[in-house]
């Protein structure tokens, strides 16, 4: 097609020959700036992109399913050490932390619904909140390692067993779990449940990062208007991409946490 | 190119998002409490069942799965049921051996 030589003879020779060539949509102006040539439509475009934000986020479930799988296995071997080690987490912290994340993805679903219907100050408000609960959520964080180092339950040179040797030594854990001790080779497993519990924690914290910092420079460019012209596909995508690491939590939540709360 | 095509996007609004949220915050007390009482085995399944409903909720409204085109839908289930088979298949290997005294 001579698409070049049709924009350049102006507006009247080029009407005459798309009506002649009878495809007027693949003019250069009657299609939206973003819309890359290789695409038919700005629909198609929107799907290839929303399909491959999708396998990479099933690589990421294979990446974290793998952490998960080697969770549960060494539970399922040191069963006395995993519950020692999970007493030894603040439930209220890690619950504290999930209803975070969950607002978090609630003001991004509703970014992406101000990007949608074209509200540029909606969306910088809702990416500013996503923005500051992602902060929150390291914040949290960040207690709990301080909390983890202070107790020398950070696996390596200056690992500690007297938590879990003599269970009595820890009384805000005691008083809530009475642990029985453990014998010296089952609490020295307890360091895989906290080499583990760092790994997964750690993985999850570093996607965070990564998410706070794409934010970043989202708020920066939604400010210009960048998302609220029609093009809404990398909001959209980062959305996918929040909503994926709140998960991720969900279920971290969950297995180290909450499930050896009793044993 | 005047074919009708299918509406390619579907805008979920705030009031399916408010719904949703209130139902995660709900999961998410329910799992607590659920943590406190002693149920022996059901502990774990019943944390389980509940995070992977909040998940459900997720991928569905908030990743907007639901309102997603069937190319998107059954890319999603076959990556979510590979997974599925790949760790079923390696816990019920570790669980079945006979490990004896490690």
């Amino acid at each position: 097609m001579p698409d070049n030589s049709v924009t350049s003879q102006g507006a009247l020779g080029a009407k005459k020959h798309a009506d002649s060539a009878d495809n007027a949509d693949i003019l250069h102006a009657e299609h939206p700036p973003y819309l890359r040539h290789h695409f038919n439509s700005t629909e198609q475009q929107a799907d290839a992109a929303s399909f491959a934000m999708w396998l990479f986020l099933l690589t990421e479930v294979m990446f974290f399913g793998g952490l998960f799988t080697a969770y549960l296995i060494y539970r399922n071997w040191y069963y006395p050490a995993f519950v020692a080690g999970s007493h030894q987490l603040n439930v209220v912290w890690g619950a504290t932390n999930t209803v975070v994340l969950i607002f978090s993805s609630f003001t991004m679903a509703m970014g992406v619904w101000c990007a949608e219907t074209r509200r540029r100050k909606g969306l910088v408000l809702c990416l500013t909140l996503t923005f500051i609960l992602g902060l929150c959520f390291l914040g949290i964080k960040t207690i709990e390692y301080r909390e983890k180092i202070e107790m020398h339950h950070v696996p390596g040179f200056h690992y500690s067993l007297q938590s879990f040797l003599d269970p009595a030594s820890n009384p805000e854990v005691f008083k809530e779990y009475h642990d029985k001790p453990l014998a010296l080779d089952m609490a020295r497993h307890t360091e895989i449940y906290f080499s583990l519990y760092f790994l997964m924690t750690g993985m999850h914290a570093l996607h965070m990062i990564i998410g706070i910092g794409i934010l970043g420079f989202m708020i920066f460019r939604a400010r210009a208007g960048a998302y609220t012209a029609g093009h809404v596909t990398f909001v959209e995508n980062f959305g996918l991409y929040w909503h994926f690491v709140d998960i991720v939590w969900i279920y971290l939540f969950a297995l180290l946490y909450l499930i050896s709360r009793h044993q | 190119m005047s074919e009708p095509h299918e509406h390619a996007h579907h805008i979920v609004g705030p009031g399916v998002y408010v719904a949703i949220l209130f139902a995660l915050l709900i999961g998410t007390a329910l799992t607590v409490w659920a943590s406190f009482l002693e149920l022996g085995l059901w502990n774990p399944v019943i944390a389980l069942a509940i995070a992977t409903c909040k998940a459900t909720l997720v991928v569905l409204f908030f990743m907007g799965v639901k309102y997603s085109k069937k190319l998107t839908k059954l890319t999603i289930f076959s990556g979510i049921f590979m997974f599925l088979v790949l760790i079923s298949m390696t816990l019920s290997d570790y669980i079945s051996r006979a490990w004896g005294s490690w």
